[in-house]
């Protein structure tokens, strides 16, 4: 069935991933330019009729979809019908591409410059490419890479000009245009822009999805979008959003085209460029605004090593076997095809369940370092030690036999580790260390994190006593948050059992029911944070029990779980790797039930519940610095939304003020916390 | 007639010792002719060889202990023989009358393979005798199956397996006197089917763009059932008299009565007949040039906009030409169109046309739709093509069995479908059953094709083609029918009809809730609940 086109369930100890090449050897050893100027012939779609980007636009003004919502706008607004046409048509061009060869050309003889000083590799797996190749020649393709950075879509249209693929046309953020010079080349490279929001404006939503479909149908590029609709500044999959994605199966559901391949692509960077950018986003020095001056600045980060870069295509996934046996496409039959219509409840479950799909394919092919387990132990050990106030830091042998550990446990939980097996593990492990200098450090042959130093480095000269106890835990947060960033990139792996792991630690009983009833809390709870699929909590409890079962660190006794012996190291690892996230949505629910004022609106909440996150770790209440992520704060507040502790009030003065059932959040708190059963929470309240 | 394949026993496709294709008999146009491209076309469009023989395994004679003896009701075939109607309980005449032409009936049939089939046969002369048998059926409780032309591809003439009562084939073929007039309604299987029929299955004809299609020509209907006979009292060309009762007998697929006179409109015979063909360079303009053309209303008798696969098809199948000349010709018309115009061989399509009337306004006509044409990229291709494109319409079925000898299967099934969706529904059905062959193990690539065969204001009428060699695999019919209810599935998810003429049968029953609703269905059932409680027309098609 379809469900097995983009993973299974069971089982991911099976999995078979194909192998990498490394492009920028070629690049080191022969010329750049010549390179550049090299014959580029792709293969294109065989359907493609070709035509000229501006040949689009005129096809897209022309559509009877866009004749249609023009004619509805005039007669709602009663404007003139050549005035909305101009709007329109100004709207399309400020979105419009105009990809060009030469623009192209350009960016691959400087991007082999940069890249070969950023990057020791970009590996590519080339059978990934051969099965893109096919997908181009027989659909319409849609490229869905992962985002964790600025460079992901310069560095995909560099892959596929490198092997001679169709270059794709990319769906940017207008911030990126806002950038003079920079937008206009991206522009020029096959970015096309749009608004972050048009919630309501017709006009902007028709010229938009039809410019999208436009370019599909015809088979014109390559559409490349991220699914996750922006970098994700934590390095966890982000939930999808489904704007785009409704808009590329559009055309296949109302049978425009016979199919449309998804083809998910997994960009793992070993060392992001925007790090510290990153974690100080994160815990509130706001986003500085896209200019060709800052990037400049940015050239800083040229000189440094970043490791290399992994980039997986993953099989191309049919929207067509997708939609068998789920969409009743009869149901476009008896309304004109280019009247716009929202899509029905079962359309927006499939896109949804899809998009979800779709980036857990995303999520299973990214390539982990070894510094990626490191990242992990280092911060549970930096927990641990903190609660006993030990000595700091861990022995370095003592690391390298838990890094070997934990490599043989994520191995056997599917991981795609990308370990280098030629040389010793404490080889491994200093060097992927040295990689991260910056992060951690090594003293008297015991590692840890770089925490005074942050405090060192962000104020040099200044004397230590001017650096107020929350500044200097605002500086040692941005290391925090930037080893965190590692460690969720290992989450997806260890995430189902993990779950598992501690819904057994909070259950009143190891009977299996009650187990699988916290389970599902967890689950429920946690479904903003992860990527879980909706409505697979069976398969997700089954798959985590399956894969504890056959690593010996489960016995189910007749509807018993028991842990073995060699079981409790996993267990506390797993429970250790969701701790951080389970008393952070406690303290969300604390702050709302105990310091939230009256009136409080969503803008205000993330600074009033930083504050009192401050406050709680200041006083040793609270261990872990990293739930001062706005991330987690923003992902809790949208789950208590969701489950209706919390309603945002809507229209008049009140807008986006939050209401919040004290009582319910209460009782959710305490369920997190294990005090309360989880049958009473999940039936009675939610 | 054959038995176990299409048409006259003088009528077929064979490859002689020298390997071409020959036509035998000397009925049609192409009759006694060689034709030289055929056998390359379908050793490449199938990856057939004519070393791979597949002949029928039994012999042109049927062999009558194969045959189930029938079942037959003692005190019905009594009263019947002493009316004197015409019977038989023969086992080739019940055999012929126990199938019509689709794939599995007549593949079963090659291979000597019967199910069930009719008991006896009746031959009623006129519409006295009818009642009888009807009055008799009713009487003694024995399930009738009109039949008419035999040429039914919806399984409508199979015997239901389930029926244990003794089942009464009703030939009505011989009910039909030959007067010389025209009616105008011409179906590709006019030559076999019956008036009878055309009226219970809701026919199409090809000239329908000046007759009309059967519910059309209709005048008056009279039909004979067990609750006894429906006719309306006059022959008012249009009444308002509530819900046509026409409309409960067409269609009706032999499942109420038996339809025994139709009244129908004639017209003068054409004064003059001229075929044409136009070249486009693709089928998006083909199909936007049909569009134009219904919706200036000015379709000529027929118009059919063949894909370029089936342009392919249609020139293999182009007689050994007989002057040097004339290939001469041949040469520089094509040329002139993939040279000169720059048309892709591989892209262009063709629309094959007819117009009649009288010769001033054929010509006049004519006219027109080049004009049209013209405006969509299309050139005028001849007389000839246009006339080979019709000759095949009436060849085809001879040339199925020609393939069933070389491990070839293939039939055709239709739809309609509005004008927004033509262009959709044909590239997605096609590519469905190229995707499905591939999927179900068909080892070579299929033949797909398709064409616009009909035009009207809201919508075409549009004929599949398929077609695949079997070698391979154990059971080939078996893979055709999976294929071909997935194409349905398609067609029906593109916004095609279920049947725009063929009928639903007993094949495509399973989608006729979906597609008239289950209110619909609720009155089909109870219109059947009165008309026939005992459910003597027992064929169980349609509902």
């Amino acid at each position: 069935m379809a469900s097995e086109a983009v993973y299974t369930h069971r089982d991911p100890m099976l999995k078979k991933r194909d192998d990498f090449e490394d492009i920028l050897e070629e690049r080191r050893n022969s010329s750049d330019l010549r390179y550049a100027l090299r014959c580029y012939i792709p293969v294109l779609y065989k359907e493609l009729t070709p035509c000229k980007a501006s040949e689009l636009k005129s096809m897209v003004l022309q559509s009877d979809q866009l004749r249609y919502v023009i004619n509805q706008v005039c007669k709602e607004t009663g404007m003139a019908a050549d005035e909305v046409q101009a709007e329109a048509a100004a709207i399309l061009e400020e979105m419009a591409h105009r990809l060009q060869l030469s623009t192209i050309r350009f960016f691959a003889f400087t991007l082999s410059k940069v890249f070969k000083t950023l990057f020791r590799s970009i590996c590519v797996n080339e059978e990934g490419i051969q099965r893109l190749q096919q997908a181009i020649h027989e659909h319409p393709v849609v490229l869905l890479p992962s985002h964790r950075s600025y460079m992901d879509f310069l560095l995909m249209s560099y892959i596929l000009y490198t092997y001679d693929l169709a270059l794709p046309v990319i769906a940017a953020g207008m911030d990126f245009m806002a950038m003079k010079f920079v937008g206009e080349m991206l522009r020029m490279s096959g970015a096309f822009f749009i608004r972050r929001s048009f919630g309501g404006d017709k006009l902007y939503w028709a010229v938009f999805s039809e410019y999208v479909k436009t370019m599909l149908k015809n088979g014109f590029a390559p559409v490349e979008f991220f699914l996750e609709g922006t970098r994700s500044r934590t390095c966890k999959s982000l939930t999808p959003k489904l704007g785009l994605l409704n808009i590329v199966m559009d055309p296949f559901l109302k049978g425009e085209v016979f199919d449309v391949s998804l083809v998910p692509v997994s960009i793992s960077y070993e060392r992001i460029l925007e790090e510290a950018l990153y974690a100080r986003e994160l815990l509130g020095v706001p986003k500085p605004k896209e200019s060709t001056s800052g990037l400049f600045k940015a050239r800083k980060v040229l000189s440094e090593d970043y490791g290399s870069i992994h980039v997986y295509f993953g099989q191309p996934v049919s929207v067509r076997s997708l939609a068998q046996n789920r969409v009743d496409r009869c149901q476009f039959n008896l309304i004109p095809r280019h009247i716009p219509r929202k899509p029905g409840e079962d359309i927006h479950s499939f896109v949804n369940d899809s998009a979800y799909r779709l980036v857990r394919a995303q999520e299973e092919n990214m390539v982990l370092k070894p510094w990626v387990l490191l990242a992990s132990l280092l911060l549970q050990n930096h927990h641990q030690m903190q609660v006993a106030e030990q000595k700091q830091g861990m022995a370095l042998d003592e690391l390298t036999e838990q890094a070997v550990w934990l490599r043989d446990l994520s191995r056997q939980y599917g991981a795609f580790l990308h370990w280098p097996d030629h040389v010793s593990p404490s080889e491994a492990v200093s060097s992927s260390l040295s990689l991260h200098r910056g992060l951690v450090r090594i003293s008297e042959g015991r590692v840890q994190l770089a925490l005074e130093q942050a405090g060192g480095q962000t104020r040099p000269g200044e004397p230590c006593s001017a650096v107020t106890p929350e500044e200097e835990l605002l500086n040692q947060a941005v290391i925090i948050l930037s080893c965190a960033s590692y460690r969720n990139q290992a989450l997806h792996i260890f995430l189902r059992p993990a779950l598992l792991a501690s819904a057994i630690h909070t259950a009143s009983s190891s009977n299996k029911q009650e187990v699988y009833n916290s389970f599902s809390f967890l689950r429920n709870m946690f479904s903003n944070e992860f990527i879980l699929c909706p409505g697979a909590t069976v398969q997700d409890f089954e798959e985590a029990c399956y894969l504890l079962v056959k690593t010996g660190v489960l016995q189910i006794n007749q509807q018993e779980f028991v842990v073995t012996e060699r079981g409790h190291r996993t267990l506390g690892f797993l429970t250790r790797m969701l701790d951080p996230f389970l008393q952070g949505y406690q303290v969300v629910c604390r702050f709302l039930c105990e310091d939230a004022t009256e009136g409080l609106t969503e803008k205000q909440f993330v600074p009033a519940v930083r504050k009192f996150i401050i406050r709680h770790i200041l006083t040793g209440r609270l261990r872990y610095t990293e739930v001062l992520s706005s991330d987690l704060q923003k992902n809790s507040l949208a789950a208590l939304l969701r489950l209706g502790a919390v309603q945002k009030l809507k229209g008049g003065e009140e807008q986006g003020t939050l209401k919040v059932n004290k009582v319910m959040v209460n009782s959710l708190e305490d369920t997190l916390g294990g005090k309360l059963p989880t049958q009473k929470a999940v039936v009675a309240r939610l | 007639m054959k038995w176990n394949g299409w048409g006259y026993s003088d009528s077929r496709f064979f490859f002689n010792k020298k390997g071409q294709a020959e036509f035998t008999g000397r009925r049609y146009r192409l009759s006694g002719l060689i034709i030289p491209g055929l056998k390359d076309w379908f050793e490449s469009t199938f990856g057939a060889s004519l070393q791979h023989k597949t002949p029928a395994t039994v012999s042109p004679i049927l062999n009558s202990s194969a045959v189930q003896p029938p079942t037959l009701n003692e005190a019905f075939v009594e009263e019947l023989k002493s009316t004197g109607i015409p019977l038989s309980h023969d086992a080739e005449d019940r055999v012929f009358r126990a199938h019509g032409h689709c794939l599995h009936e007549i593949f079963a049939l090659r291979e000597g393979k019967f199910g069930r089939v009719p008991d006896m046969v009746v031959w009623p002369n006129c519409h006295n005798d009818v009642v009888k048998i009807v009055e008799l059926a009713c009487k003694h409780n024995v399930c009738l199956i009109p039949y008419g032309g035999g040429t039914s591809v919806s399984s409508a003439l199979e015997c239901p397996p389930e029926e244990t009562r003794s089942i009464v084939s009703l030939d009505t073929s011989q009910m039909l006197n030959e007067s010389g007039y025209c009616t105008g309604h011409e179906p590709d299987s006019m030559e076999f089917s019956s008036l009878g029929g055309w009226v219970a299955t809701r026919a199409s004809g090809m000239k329908k763009n000046v007759y009309g299609n059967i519910e059309d020509l209709v005048v008056h209907v009279k039909m004979v059932t067990p609750q006894g006979v429906i006719e309306k009292s006059c022959q008012g060309p249009r009444m308002s008299t509530g819900p046509d009762v026409h409309h409960f007998i067409m269609g009706s697929e032999g499942t109420l009565g038996v339809v025994t006179e139709v009244t129908m409109k004639i017209r003068p015979m054409p004064e003059y007949q001229k075929y044409g063909s136009v070249v486009f360079p693709n089928f998006e303009q083909g199909v936007a040039c049909l569009r134009e053309v219904a919706r200036q209303r000015c379709a000529p008798a027929s118009i059919r906009l063949m894909d370029n696969e089936q342009f392919k098809f249609g020139h293999a199948l182009k007689p050994q030409v007989s002057s040097i000349f004339t290939s001469f010709l041949d040469g520089l018309k094509k040329f002139y169109i993939t040279k000169f115009k720059g048309f892709d061989p591989n892209r262009l399509c063709v629309a094959t046309l007819l117009f009649e009337g009288d010769r001033e306004k054929v010509l006049q006509h004519e006219k027109q739709v080049y004009d049209i044409a013209a405006k969509f990229g299309g050139l005028a291709a001849g007389e000839d093509n246009g006339q080979r494109g019709y000759m095949l319409t009436f060849v085809i079925a001879y040339l199925r069995d020609l393939g069933m000898d070389y491990y070839v299967i293939g039939e055709s099934f239709e739809t309609s479908v509005p004008w927004d969706r033509v262009l959709d529904i044909c590239r997605n059905v096609k590519a469905r059953i190229i995707r499905e062959c591939k999927d179900k193990g068909v080892q070579f690539s299929p033949l797909s094709t398709c064409r616009v065969t009909q035009t009207y204001d809201a919508g075409a009428c549009v004929y599949f083609y398929f077609a695949f060699n079997y070698r391979g695999l154990s059971d080939p019919v078996h893979v055709y029918e999976q294929v071909e209810h997935a194409a349905r599935e398609e067609i029906l998810a593109n916004g095609g009809s279920l049947s725009h003429h063929h009928g639903v049968g007993k094949l495509r029953k399973e989608w006729m809730r979906d597609t008239v609703s289950k209110v619909g269905m609720g009155m089909l059932k109870s219109v059947k609940d009165y008309v026939d409680p005992n459910n003597i027309f027992g064929n169980r098609n349609l509902l």
